[in-house]
């Protein structure tokens, strides 16, 4: 059995969930809805998988919800956001609409990959989001890649690296972190660490638990706390993004959560307890959220209306993609090469 | 006309086109303050700058994928790999994401990119420093893959390439820095995927790209003191392949010798011979012949490694074969 998250923490800085000043109760509402909508987008896309609406690898984020919102809403639009295979909530949060992804699952052209990318490769260049990709590690240097054109541009942009602590053993992600900090690249690395790579527990996999740690050989300023509360996660990326922004330098953040599901459909997890798991969804970050809309004193009667309305969404959205139709074979060769 | 060597040629592609459009930058190991580890990018540091020509650490997948990443957001990158043996450890960022992600986000984003440097054996490199790698690059979809064999082709290639919206696989032959050659004066692209006959011919085609024209000349030379005229073809790009000019040719000579310096599995000469055999079936005299590299790591001893590489005598003797003189 693996460390529990408790234990994984113990000795990291977590300032307890509370309201910053700042937080008024429109964003609070808008962090509810977005994990809300993933949570229940993601369920759609499980019963869906069931069905066999479509098939491939489906690999849920339910539990982790509370990362992706908050990371995001640190950021500004035209910031360049860029994942794993497990990056349905990024993309929902950099503003890809339910109808694209739910979509592009189904197979369909009216997926934002025309179907041609499926779960693990969301894409969308109009918001910047710079896509999910299936080898892990591999997309850390094309973050830095990203981040280096924002230094050659002077265009004030911060890139976004999403990966789990799966990819902190692969070569990619040491090279990607040399060149980012070698270069002072505005780029934040956010490690979610779920405590298990695919089946492997931690202490199976790294000699140092900490993987913030590793910012240490590489001289890159480092953060590592609790990811349940949408809040805190937020404002402690704000601070990475402002460094990135403002002093050019990277961070390495490690975040800490939990998924409730097996790493994809066809894992049972057998390698975790049900105690684990129970324990781990009595913090679900999505009712942490919905007790911070009661602690702000929104009305119960606007809450219900923000479930109602993810509700119609994600209902629309699966409509909408068994609607669309296939992109026909014979367009299919136009996207391996520009002419 | 001008004479320069082939390392010259490319570096006044990249001082050209690096002054033609600020999107495009150089990058890789050696490339600013040492010059070049082939001299390739000599002065450019000094003209461009560091924020233009940026030297790496040793950590090819770390800069291939920066290139991938620059070129998705809009930058015209050329990546330099010391040679194309250490392309290698970057395969994953090469196959998997240079080549698929214009395909994987539905035609969202495209890869303007050029991965360039030197390719093949020299002199007594060993195995790991002697290798033919456009067979493996030529295999992926989404690749191209560019190789002169001359000054002149290796700067309007080049040039052509670094306009390109596609990612580039450019190889350029490692004994090939040195050679001279004439160059037109001023500026000038040559188009990919069009090959070009080297030496015109009418008993027998021999195709052969990068430092494999120089065998097919040597070859075609030694012939001709014997009356046989050969025809060289260098397709010098290899993939989009001129399928047309080489089957062309082929079907007014009626034989067809291919020469390629990487191992004969899956080569690159495999697919040529199979689509000459197609096209050019009713035309043959003689099955099309492959003179390859030996299918085996490359030896370090001289004399055992240049019975590996294919020369001139063994492809004069080929082409006897295909006219049955021998």
């Amino acid at each position: 059995m693996g460390a529990s998250e408790q234990e994984v923490l113990a000795g990291t800085k977590s300032g307890a969930p509370g309201l910053p000043a700042q937080t008024d109760a429109a964003q609070l509402k808008t962090y509810y809805h977005q994990m809300l909508a993933i949570r229940r987008l993601e369920e759609a896309l499980a019963k869906a998988y069931a069905l066999r609406k479509f098939g491939g690898f489906l690999h849920l984020y339910i539990g982790q919800e509370a990362v992706a919102v908050g990371a995001l809403a640190a950021l500004k639009p035209e910031d360049y956001v860029i994942a794993t295979y497990r990056e349905h909530a990024h993309a929902y949060a950099k503003g890809m609409s339910a109808r694209a992804i739910m979509a592009e699952l189904f197979g369909k052209e009216t997926g934002c990959s025309k179907g041609l990318g499926g779960s693990m490769h969301l894409f969308d260049a109009s918001k910047n989001f710079l896509g999910g990709y299936g080898i892990v590690g591999g997309h850390a240097p094309i973050a830095a890649g990203t981040a280096f054109a924002s230094k050659y541009r002077q265009d004030g942009r911060v890139t976004l690296c999403f990966f789990g602590d799966g990819s902190v053993a692969q070569g990619a992600f040491h090279e990607a972190v040399t060149l980012a900090t070698l270069w002072r690249l505005p780029i934040v690395f956010i490690c979610e660490n779920n405590l298990y790579s695919m089946g492997t527990p931690l202490y199976r996999s790294m000699s140092v638990a900490d993987v913030s740690q590793k910012a240490l050989a590489y001289g890159m300023a480092r953060d590592r706390f609790d990811g349940h509360d949408v809040l805190r996660v937020r404002d402690r990326v704000a601070e990475a993004v402002r460094r990135a922004r403002n002093e050019s330098m990277p961070t390495l953040i490690e975040i800490i959560t939990y998924r409730f599901r097996g790493h994809s459909m066809s894992d049972a997890g057998l390698y975790r307890t049900k105690e684990e798991v129970e324990e781990s969804k009595k913090r679900d970050p999505i009712a942490a959220g919905r007790d911070l809309l009661v602690k702000a004193k929104v009305d119960e009667k606007e809450i219900v209306e923000i479930e109602e309305k993810v509700r119609l969404e994600i209902e629309d959205a699966v409509q909408f993609a068994e609607d669309s139709g296939e992109l026909p074979f014979e367009k299919l060769s136009e996207f391996t090469y520009k002419e | 006309m001008r004479t320069v060597a082939f390392r010259e040629a490319l570096n006044e592609a990249l001082s050209e086109e690096m002054e033609r459009d600020d999107r495009i930058f150089l990058m890789g190991e050696e490339v600013g303050h040492y010059n070049g580890a082939y001299k390739v990018s000599k002065g450019l540091m000094d003209k461009f700058g560091e924020r233009r020509v940026v030297d790496t650490p040793i950590a090819e997948t770390g800069f291939v994928g920066v290139g991938i990443g620059a070129a998705m957001v809009g930058l015209r990158p050329v990546i330099e790999l010391m040679t194309w043996n250490f392309s290698l450890v970057a395969a994953d960022q090469l196959i998997n994401n240079a080549a698929k992600i214009r395909q994987m986000s539905g035609g969202q984003f495209t890869l303007p990119v050029v991965f360039r440097g030197p390719g093949g054996s020299a002199h007594m490199l060993a195995a790991q420093h002697s290798q033919s790698t456009e067979a493996i690059w030529a295999h992926i979809p989404g690749l191209k893959v560019v190789m002169p064999a001359n000054p002149k082709d290796a700067k309007g290639l080049l040039k052509s390439a670094i306009r390109d919206d596609n990612p580039i696989v450019f190889i350029e032959g490692e004994v090939l820095y040195a050679d001279q050659g004439e160059i037109p004066d001023g500026e000038y692209t040559i188009p990919l995927g069009v090959a070009e006959v080297k030496r015109p011919g009418k008993d027998v085609t021999i195709i052969g790209w990068s430092k494999m024209v120089k065998v097919a000349l040597a070859a075609a030379e030694a012939l001709a003191a014997e009356g046989i005229e050969a025809e060289v073809v260098d397709p010098r790009t290899i993939r989009p392949l001129d399928e047309d000019l080489i089957v062309e040719s082929v079907k007014k000579t009626g034989r067809c010798l291919i020469l390629e310096e990487g191992w004969p599995f899956n080569g690159v000469g495999a697919e040529i011979a199979y689509r000459v055999g197609k096209r050019c079936f009713d035309d043959l005299d003689a099955p099309v012949e492959r003179l390859t590299g030996a299918d085996m790591p490359m030896p370090y001893n001289h004399h055992l490694e240049q019975l590996c590489i294919p020369d001139a005598p063994r492809a004069v003797a080929a082409v006897k074969k295909l006219l049955y003189l021998e």
